[in-house]
């Protein structure tokens, strides 16, 4: 059960099998609470360096807070069984991984999610880097409940009228894709789309800060990032 | 930062990973995040032969001299003689 003060001692995590986009077998690292019931659920996408271990580590943080975390691995199909340096390698060898394909990958990841007996039945998705990107598409096109997007660079302003949740976006004021302007058009569109939404810029912080295993990683940052982030699906996400 | 900013070349001649040589036949270059080198953004290459790479990260300032150094071998007049 989630104790108080909001973590839990107890978590299971270890690879899965799901069937993505296209019926395709991929892998997933899928993180949860040992028990307890009406679990929130979260979908995680990775950054383009892969699946990689750092990235586990942010979906057994979420179970330790109480969520099911289920992080598909959206460069499997590019090289099963590879390391995450391979298999992302091999993802842009091969022209990198289609909006659809992606999308596919996590509606199978939502629907996994929401089937499972301990579920609450509301998932949110996060996603870091390209990622952040891919969770911008996925919120604007999929049926998910809250949407974070940690400095996803590229994000296309003109989907903002098809956002289908709220959405909390975590950037670096030093970054440069997403640079301060291309955070500030996001926010303009949202605005004028009349969409819910909650941003924060870091100073001092750059692209990347969550990623504990780079030299971007900034403490003050990521301390307030998280914070955001468990009130953000504290109030979209919790409860039966 | 995300480039997608990628170049892919066809080469050929052989790569070495340390464990046995292999034949080679395209180079995907790219600058983006690194999956090891100390640096936020680093120029990347793999080598690709099948399913098999070599593969380097370098800074900026690495990756241009490096290419500034083939070139200047290639472009050496005994070089040339050799190259046509």
């Amino acid at each position: 059960m989630r104790k108080a003060g909001g973590v839990t001692d107890g978590i299971v995590a270890q690879t899965i099998t799901l069937a993505g986009h296209g019926g395709d077998e991929i892998e997933g690292y899928f993180a949860r609470p040992l028990d307890g019931s009406d679990q929130p659920s979260v979908v995680v996408l990775h950054h383009m360096p892969g699946y990689d271990r750092a990235s586990k580590e942010i979906a057994r943080t979420f179970a330790v807070y109480g969520y099911a975390a289920l992080m598909p691995n959206l460069h499997h199909r590019y090289a099963p069984g590879a390391k995450a340096t391979d298999a992302a390698a091999s993802a842009r060898d091969a022209g990198g991984v289609p909006d659809e394909q992606c999308l596919g990958d996590v509606q199978a990841a939502l629907d996994l999610l929401r089937g499972r007996p301990e579920a609450n039945g509301k998932v949110g998705v996060i996603g870091y880097c390209s990622g952040g990107r891919q969770t911008w598409i996925t919120a604007c096109t999929l049926d998910v409940d809250a949407a974070v997007d940690c400095y996803g660079g590229r994000a296309d302003p003109a989907l903002a009228p098809n956002l289908r949740c709220p959405l909390l976006g975590l950037f670096g004021a030093e970054d440069r894709s997403p640079a301060p302007d291309d955070v500030a058009a996001m926010a303009k569109a949202l605005d004028a789309a009349g969409k819910d939404y909650d941003f924060h810029s870091y100073e001092g912080a750059g692209h990347g800060f969550f990623s504990v295993d780079r030299p971007s990683y900034n403490l003050d940052a990521v301390r307030d990032g998280w914070k955001q982030i468990w009130g953000f699906y504290g109030r979209h996400l919790e409860g039966a | 930062m995300c480039t997608y900013v990628t170049s892919t070349a066809a080469v050929a001649g052989s790569g070495y990973t340390g464990d046995e040589w292999f034949r080679v036949d395209r180079a995907v270059v790219y600058f983006d995040h690194p999956q090891d080198a100390p640096v936020d953004h680093a120029l990347c290459i793999d080598v690709w032969g099948g399913r098999e790479r070599v593969a380097v990260e370098l800074d900026a300032e690495s990756a241009r001299r490096l290419a500034e150094s083939i070139l200047a071998i290639l472009d050496d007049d005994e070089v040339r003689v050799l190259t046509g």
